[in-house]
């Protein structure tokens, strides 16, 4: 039904856009990789010529490397494994007739309305504080020594707060996909008598499966990249670095822009991976 | 897949799911209530729950101190701008992908998406290299481009996903009748956009207001929206729970509420019309 002059407008409206993110991606990219092969200290003397692949080595052979992919891998599987069990748990307890299901789902939301800044600053503080914090309360009340959350066990505290912030995230896309479940198939599965384990891994979970699909990777994209949960938390100390903030480091505290844009042009390679199979699965949707 | 059970039952469900939605929701309880405590009563041991002397002596503190109306008013118009920009572009290119499809048309849309997945960090020193050089930093301008861009993938997609359901029969009824191409957007298309739009500036502005990577590492003074005001009271100097909480509080309030609004645009719009 598309004439040619409809065709043509239609390029003609979708080219701002196109043209923007072109160059939203373009121009930084090329700088990133432009720079990764210079010698760029921006505060010692600026660009002093090629670096060749020297950036590149220097980068991976540094001892905060490693670390820093364990750290950005345990934070990441950490929050997907609470989130997504939890997720599910939530999801199915609240698809269950309840009153005042309305309320619970908004209180069960909030906490991924809270700005990322709000959310560790407020943990940081008000529950994980040694002194003064809720925890350390509770802590002395059973007669416990308070434990200083952010240094003593900073990966579990971070893990904790991250997953705090995407449970509802993951909570409502695995409800979603729970009320889609078609209960005729459930109730003749019950009258079968097939167990509630039965039913919940033959029947749920796999009707589950790509909605999980969805948050895993939807959730991984994010939290690869976070950013201020860490910032204002620890800035980066007890273990908590990560390989985007160390990236942050290198760039912006030590002023090293050769190193730090290697680094980034890795983990742009590392969040390419991961978005293949995303475009994968919702590219498939669209048909 | 709701069905009828017993009424123990539903008693049973009824009473873990309170519990569960009352203990994710207790950091931010606690947050909006001590935010009316005195800063002794914030930190009295055992923690004081509701018997405490409200005031409002913390909210006039921060504003006071902070110019907290500086940094609202920054946020406002950065996340409200770049989404308004950002819907701006993004409408004709989801009009047209959604009505007059190519082949192309699910590359584009797939490409748009894979630019949601740079890194930030990995190109953040070109862009504050050219925010530099540009005179963008620290400008509320040079954040408004740079969240519109960052957001503008989500926009067209969820764009996208309303402009498909509308049915495209009403479009060639349209024409048959001898509406012109002006006549069929603003009588026939637009009146059936409009909620898709403004679920889609709703999230959107939720998330350009929450963006917390690119608002700190951009700004300084002028430019600074909640996101930075919450921040600088990570220092341990003068930090005072009441205080951090009434701050807070101010900070996530108005997001929080809107936020209530869009649970449904949520899921659509953040698993890209992927579950729905």
């Amino acid at each position: 039904m598309a004439t040619k002059a409809s065709r043509s407008a239609a390029r003609l409206m979708m080219a701002p856009a196109v043209i923007l993110l072109l160059g939203w991606m373009l121009v930084p990219l090329i700088m990133t990789l432009w720079f990764s092969f210079r010698v760029y200290l921006p505060l010692r003397g600026g660009d002093q010529g090629w670096a060749g692949f020297s950036n590149y080595t220097r980068f991976v052979t540094s001892s905060a490397f490693w670390p820093s992919i364990q750290t950005t891998l345990i934070i990441v599987l950490g929050v997907l494994a609470i989130t997504v069990i939890f997720g599910i748990l939530i999801a199915l307890l609240l698809d269950q007739p309840i009153w005042g299901q309305g309320v619970v789902r908004i209180l069960v939301i909030a906490p991924f309305f809270v700005m990322p800044t709000v959310s560790a600053l407020v943990w940081k503080n008000m529950f994980m504080d040694p002194v003064n914090g809720l925890f350390a309360h509770l802590w002395r009340f059973f007669g416990a020594e308070p434990v200083s959350w952010l240094s003593d066990a900073s990966m579990p505290s971070i893990i904790m707060i991250v997953s705090w912030q995407w449970l509802p995230f993951a909570t409502l896309i695995l409800l979603t996909a729970v009320q889609s479940l078609d209960s005729e198939q459930l109730e003749a599965a019950e009258m079968d008598g097939a167990p509630w384990i039965k039913r919940f891994w033959f029947i749920i979970l796999p009707h589950l499966s790509r909605a999980i699909t969805i948050v895993i990777l939807i959730q991984t994209i994010f939290l690869l990249a976070i950013f201020a949960e860490i910032f204002v938390t620890t800035g980066g100390a007890f273990g908590t670095r990560t390989l985007s903030y160390l990236i942050f480091q290198r760039v912006l505290e030590s002023q090293n822009v050769g190193l730090g844009s290697a680094g980034g042009v890795y983990a742009i390679i590392l969040a390419n991976i991961i978005a293949i199979f995303l475009m994968r699965i919702v590219g498939k949707n669209l048909d | 897949m709701a069905r009828s059970v017993t009424p123990r039952r539903k008693l049973l469900n009824t009473t873990v799911a309170w519990a569960i939605g009352l203990l994710i929701f207790f950091p931010i309880l606690w947050t909006i209530l001590t935010s009316f405590k005195s800063e002794a009563e914030a930190i009295a041991a055992p923690p004081i729950f509701l018997g405490f002397d409200w005031t409002l002596e913390n909210y006039r503190i921060v504003m006071e101190r902070s110019d907290y109306g500086r940094f609202l008013w920054n946020s406002i118009i950065i996340a409200g701008l770049s989404t308004i920009l950002g819907c701006i572009i993004a409408v004709p290119a989801a009009w047209s992908m959604a009505f007059v499809p190519s082949k192309r048309t699910k590359d584009i849309l797939l490409w748009m998406l894979s630019t949601k997945m740079l890194p930030a960090v990995g190109v953040l020193y070109p862009i504050y290299l050219l925010f530099i050089k540009m005179g963008l930093l620290d400008s509320r301008a040079g954040l408004v481009v740079v969240l519109m861009l960052i957001n503008l993938p989500i926009i067209v997609w969820m764009l996208y996903t309303y402009f498909k359901e509308i049915p495209g029969e009403i479009l060639e009824a349209a024409r048959m009748d001898g509406a012109t191409l002006r006549q069929e957007l603003i009588y026939v298309l637009t009146p059936m956009a409009i909620p898709g739009i403004a679920s889609t500036l709703l999230l959107n502005f939720i998330l350009a207001w929450n963006e917390a990577f690119w608002t700190l590492n951009l700004t300084a003074v002028n430019a600074a929206p909640l996101t930075a005001f919450i921040a600088s009271y990570s220092s341990p100097e003068g930090l005072f729970f009441a205080k951090l909480s009434a701050a807070s509080t101010m900070a996530i309030a108005p997001i929080l509420i809107l936020g209530w609004f869009s649970q449904k645009q949520l899921v659509r719009g953040l698993t890209f019309g992927a579950v729905k």
